[in-house]
């Protein structure tokens, strides 16, 4: 019982405070997210086999081997398949560790998890003490008692550091910005000397920007901070009692780190702090998609996981003969003596291989039966697959029971779910994924869904799939089965990022093109900011000292920032509304404010999203008005509003965005055409501007054809008024 | 060492009046007796650093300057006097006198550094790199004051300066990061191509800028060239260079090569030094600039190095008359290696054997008193420096003052904090705290605090 053990060393160091505290932790057997559908959708992510282990066993047998004493494992989605596997394997009599399940089916985030276990505590009071959360896919050696003290000492002498977070170092690649996990760029910042974390950001769409942004006060307070972008966040935490009280205080936390983190850091949550905790020599690594799931592959056969390797028994695996070069195979796997099994490579048990096949750097379950004269090269096969013979397989993952005709073709990408069948022949494009189910229709905006309508749903959907079959024609060829799902818009693009497959070599050239035209764009934006114009300015408004003008700023990038996550998330137009109506509110600025701050969104937005020509940028400009018409013309009802629109856009062609002057006219005709602007407020902005100097008439004299026509247009308009204008002119 | 110097002295510096003036441009405002421009002078000598030009704004400060220099070490240094118009800031400076400029690397100080931060090597380490740019950065806190004890009193409750963010990478050789203090407003954004490409970025505000510089040539005149607008070489140019360190397409290699054959015509030296320099980088770790250039073969970079100086060196600016009060103080006092004389070890100060002591006189420690100045009964001089050949009455007390060469200072005055300029005048029971007093101004009496004595 050497867990027993160690905890007894700590009591003994600390005998009368802690008294024995059995070592918890929280295994959330669930992502609550949807980047291994459809594979998912009939098995929970948790049971998935990788290397031929279900990844649940990695992370229990981890956990036991670090000292962790009871396991909590929370169940949502296929609960009945995560608790019936717990039940048969041998962790439900394991001597050192009780794992005990907690189901929850309405829960749809870690969130909801934590408020759920929560809530049941209080009732049973399972969780006494510090914890670790860590999640079902979580591939690791490292040790946690340290770790663990660590945390508890800083715990005692300091009451708000209630979480330390385990990050390991993993330099993304300079080209796609992703680490080799396939997880999306990170930026942190921590205190040297603490190992506070201080700004944790993820990188997302937005890394066209270009810049991090952290707060003057951090700066202001701190003598040096550490700013990491090579860091990887296993996902691996250490916390205290008060994680679960948080979550269940702000009932709007969701997912752990974009809101429970930045939520601590950023709104200063009763000062609660947390810390970081960098492993340098150990493996932990999270499996959050499918290029994880491969790269995660790898270093268990490269074994960088040791003790959690195919050769050793951890969890009632049947261990494997590990040979030269990497290959790991079972003891009864058949293979034709032509059959060439290449480096890096595991064959399970009852898996026949024919002859003059060829398998590299792959993974093949057991009970597989694989033809003569295929190749399969950097794949998953799982259990019980049949390939026929002249298959070809790259970069796949293929679940159990799939079948795979003669001659057919899997292009790298392919995710094939069970027991689809593919005709003969047949060539699967690339990044496709191929079920037996059919796509859920409505996919649900929430993206924090794993199917939720879980087993029963996917059961009745079997059920009658068979006479479905028949009726409608496979996807996959004349003699498959299965449907090709269709990627959901939007996502297009980024089906390379998370894929099996290496990315190809023409998407890293246009990355790399994308990177320069940015510089180039950035460039010009930097020139005129710097040097002295720009200091010039700052003078002036230092010299001003005017706090409005200030917070005018700041109104103005809230609302640019909540603007531009409503166009990314596809929130619906009332909600913005809402928002923008609560920041008005909250920054004490008028409505015409507000309808200027929105413009200027929109316009930035424009000429952000990239376009080669003025004509594009025009149309690019026109579709985003007509889309959140509403939003803006929420606030710009009034004349004077509509003026404060004109100005804005006037301001934002002389300074920030010089591209949009010759655009002009165009678009404003546009927002007149659309009722967005009144001819009143058009024309009081001509008559306001009439008197105004050379250089600022600029866009005048551009709408000069627009304003006269609107003026013979409405026949009250008075005669003297048109004189003045000549005259200006 | 193919290093020239550039001193920007400046001209008559708008935050220190009253004390410059149009006889006493900054460059030549004493520093324990000695004009501040000395300082930096001797600095470079000590580095072997003999080829100098000295740039100061405005016809009238230069001929000033150029005077004392003739006089003072013509026989050392072989300097140079250039003026240029006033209000050019740095870069123009630089511009205006960019012909003078032709070897390969320049060092840039300026003018109004009392420091011992070895020039040598800093110029040493801006080699070493290759680098574009090396920037010398120091502690904030600098090392005299917080010692001096109980001595700084009023002095020492100063403002926490405002500090610039300066990022490092790892290995606090390269400036990944600059940005200055007044210019940041509510947050700060940093590249995430030059963060990505380091993987670690120290981000510190604790390290003060000392306004040394070292340029390569080309770089830095192609950037004035190219860059018209850029007025300042540490709001501008290194922020520029900075900012696009990964990215110098303007910055080709064959324009550098062909410049340097020009400049001199010692073609073969150069490319030798190219080669050692290349040998000296590739001895290390391949920084992370080759790093990203090997993965992205159509990028250039450039270096933007750093030096940070040694918390045990000294390094201050005079550039407001707070500073000017603490250069003296630490001069004569924790840092008084820089003054250049020898303190007595029995009272810790310097007084010029002509000075006359009248009875019960006591000069305290740190304390200077000049040539010829003659200092009445039962006076007290603590922490103070007296110039020569001035004039001070009895009952006179003087503590934590600069006085200036021929003051004169009536009986029962009492002056603390304060300066009091050359030929300025303090009829008797004069008591001023915290003044300024313009050369020549006479102040008839009465007490008075924080002002300044200046004639409209």
């Amino acid at each position: 019982m050497g867990a027993q053990k160690k905890g007894g060393a700590r009591v003994s160091e600390d005998p009368v405070e802690q008294g024995h505290q059995r070592l918890q932790a929280i295994l959330l057997a669930d992502s609550f997210t949807t980047k291994f559908r459809p594979v998912t959708l009939e098995r929970p992510k948790v049971l998935l086999p990788l290397v031929n282990v279900p990844m649940i066993d990695y992370t229990l047998a981890w956990l036991e081997f670090a000292g962790i004493e009871e396991v909590f494992v929370f169940c949502c989605a296929h609960s009945a398949q995560i608790i019936d596997y717990l039940e048969n394997s041998e962790w439900s009599s394991h001597p050192n560790l009780s794992v005990r399940t907690i189901e929850s089916q309405k829960s749809i985030s870690a969130g909801d998890a934590l408020r759920y276990i929560y809530e049941q505590q209080a009732e049973t009071s399972q969780i006494q003490g510090d914890f670790v959360l860590v999640s079902g896919d979580t591939v690791s050696n490292m040790p946690l008692a340290d770790l663990i003290k660590e945390h508890r000492e800083r715990k005692k002498k300091d009451e708000k550091a209630i979480m330390t977070m385990v990050i390991k170092q993993s330099k993304p690649s300079p080209i796609t910005h992703q680490s080799r996990l396939g997880t999306d760029q990170l930026f942190l910042a921590v205190d040297p000397k603490t190992k506070q974390l201080l700004h944790y950001e993820e990188d997302k769409i937005d890394h066209a920007r270009g810049s991090v942004c952290l707060e003057k006060s951090l700066l202001q307070s701190e003598p040096s901070l550490l700013l990491y972008s090579d860091m990887q966040d296993c996902y691996i935490d250490i916390c205290s009692p008060e994680v679960l009280s948080l979550f269940e205080d702000n009932f709007d936390y969701q997912h752990l780190r974009r809101h429970f983190v930045k939520g601590v850091l950023v709104d200063d949550i009763m000062g609660y702090k947390i810390f970081t905790h960098e492993i340098d020599s150990s493996y932990a690594a999270r499996i959050d998609n499918f290029r994880s799931y491969d790269t995660v592959s790898k270093d268990i056969i490269q074994r960088w996981t040791f003790p959690y390797v195919p050769d050793i028994n951890f969890s009632g695996n049947r261990p494997l003969k590990l040979g030269r070069q990497g290959i790991y195979k079972a003891s009864d796997v058949v293979q034709s003596r032509s059959a060439d099994v290449g480096s890096s490579t595991v064959v399970g048990d009852g898996t026949k291989i024919g002859d003059g096949s060829r398998i590299l750097n792959s993974v093949i379950g057991s009970g597989c039966c694989i033809g003569s004269n295929v190749v399969i090269e950097g794949s998953y096969i799982w259990n019980n697959v049949v390939i026929e013979d002249g298959c070809e397989i790259r970069n796949a993952i293929v679940c159990d029971g799939v079948k795979i005709r003669e001659g057919a073709v899997l292009e790298p990408g392919v995710v094939l779910s069970f027991n689809v069948v593919v005709g003969r022949g047949f060539v699967v494009p690339a990044y496709s994924k191929a079920s037996l189910l059919q796509q859920p229709t409505k996919e649900d905006s929430d993206e924090e869904l794993e199917c939720v309508e879980s087993s029963s749903v996917a059961a009745d959907l079997l059920a009658g799939l068979n006479l479905e079959m028949e009726a409608r024609e496979s996807d996959l060829g004349p003699d498959g089965a299965g449907y090709i799902w269709e990627v959901c818009e939007g996502a297009n693009d980024e089906e390379w990022k998370h894929s099996v497959a290496p990315i190809p070599m023409d998407k890293v050239a246009e990355i790399i093109q994308a990177m320069e035209d940015d510089d180039d764009r950035e460039d010009e934006s930097c020139v005129p900011t710097s040097g002295e114009l720009r200091s010039d300015a700052d003078s002036i408004n230092t010299d001003m000292n005017d706090p409005g003008d200030d917070d005018y700023g700041y109104f103005e990038k809230e609302v640019e920032g909540t603007f531009l996550r409503a166009v990314e998330e596809g929130i619906v137009v009332e909600n913005v509304i809402l928002e923008i109506n609560g920041l008005r509110l909250s920054y004490n600025m008028e409505s015409a404010d507000c309808a200027g701050a929105t413009f200027y969104s929109m316009m930035k937005l424009a000429v952000d999203t990239p376009h080669n020509s003025a004509d594009e940028l025009c149309k690019n400009a026109v579709s985003i008005i007509t889309k959140w018409k509403r939003l803006l013309g929420f606030h710009v009802k009034k004349t004077d509003e509509q003026i404060e629109v004109i100005m804005k856009f006037e301001e934002m062609c002389q300074e920030t965005a010089k591209e949009l002057g010759t655009l002009f006219a165009k678009i404003l005709h546009v927002m007149y055409e659309i009722d967005l602007l009144q001819e009143d407020a058009i024309l009081r902005w001509a008559e306001e501007k009439a008197g105004a100097d050379e250089a600022d008439r600029v866009y005048l004299q551009q709408c000069e054809a627009f304003i006269q026509w609107l003026k013979e247009a409405s026949e009250e308009e008075d005669d003297d008024e048109d004189d003045e204008e000549e005259e200006d002119a | 060492m193919d290093f020239q110097v550039v001193i920007l002295a400046g001209g008559f510096s708008s935050n220190l009046v009253p004390l410059v003036s149009k006889e006493v441009p900054k460059a030549l405002l004493p520093v324990a007796n000695r004009p501040v421009l000395s300082y930096v002078l001797d600095l470079l000598e000590s580095s072997n650093l003999k080829d100098l030009i000295v740039v100061v704004e405005g016809e009238d400060a230069a001929l000033k300057v150029g005077g004392w220099i003739s006089s003072a070490c013509v026989d050392r240094l072989h300097v140079e006097v250039a003026a240029v118009a006033e209000n050019v800031g740095t870069g123009g400076a630089l511009r205006a006198i960019a012909h003078h400029l032709t070897a390969k690397d320049i060092l840039i100080l300026s003018g109004d550094i009392v420091s011992d931060i070895s020039p040598g090597a800093v110029a040493a380490t801006h080699r070493r790199h290759d680098a574009s740019v090396t920037a010398v950065l120091c502690a904030e806190p600098v090392s005299g004051p917080s010692e001096s004890g109980g001595a700084g009193g009023k002095d020492k409750t100063k403002k926490p300066a405002r500090l610039d963010i300066i990022g490092l990478d790892s290995s606090k050789q390269f400036l990944l990061y600059i940005a200055i203090e007044a210019e940041i407003k509510k947050d700060t954004r940093l590249k995430k191509s030059i963060l990505c490409a380091a993987g670690k970025m120290e981000l510190r505000s604790d390290l003060m800028d000392s306004h040394i510089y070292a340029f390569k040539r080309s770089v830095l005149q192609e950037v004035l060239d190219q860059k018209p607008a850029f007025r300042s070489l540490k709001q501008d140019v290194l922020p520029y260079l900075v900012r696009t360190q990964l990215r110098s397409d303007v910055f080709s290699e064959e324009k550098t090569v062909e410049e340097n054959g020009n400049g001199n015509g010692k073609n073969n030296m150069q490319s030798n030094e190219v080669v050692l320099s290349q040998i000296l980088s590739n001895a290390s770790l391949p920084s992370f600039h080759q790093v990203y250039e090997s993965g992205l073969n159509s990028r250039k970079t450039h270096k933007c190095c750093v030096y940070i100086a040694d918390e045990s060196k000294y390094c201050i600016r005079l550039n407001s008359i707070q500073a000017y009060m603490d250069v003296n103080r630490d001069v004569i006092g924790d840092a008084n290696h820089l003054s250049g004389y020898s303190f007595s070890a029995q009272h810790n100060n310097i007084v010029h054997p002509s000075a006359v002591l009248g009875s019960k006189t006591t000069v305290g420690q740190n304390c200077m008193l000049g040539e010829g100045s003659q200092v009445g009964d039962k006076c007290s001089v603590k922490r103070s420096v007296i110039g020569r050949h001035c004039r001070i009455g009895s009952n006179v007390k003087v503590v934590n003052s600069v006085v200036m060469d021929h003051a004169t200072i009536g009986d029962g005055c009492s002056i603390q904090g304060s300066v009091i300029c050359s030929n300025a005048q303090l009829q008797e029971r004069v008591s001023l705290r915290d003044c300024q007093v313009e050369a020549g101004y006479v102040v008839n009496g009465g007490e008075h605090k924080g002002e300044t004595f200046a004639r409209k």
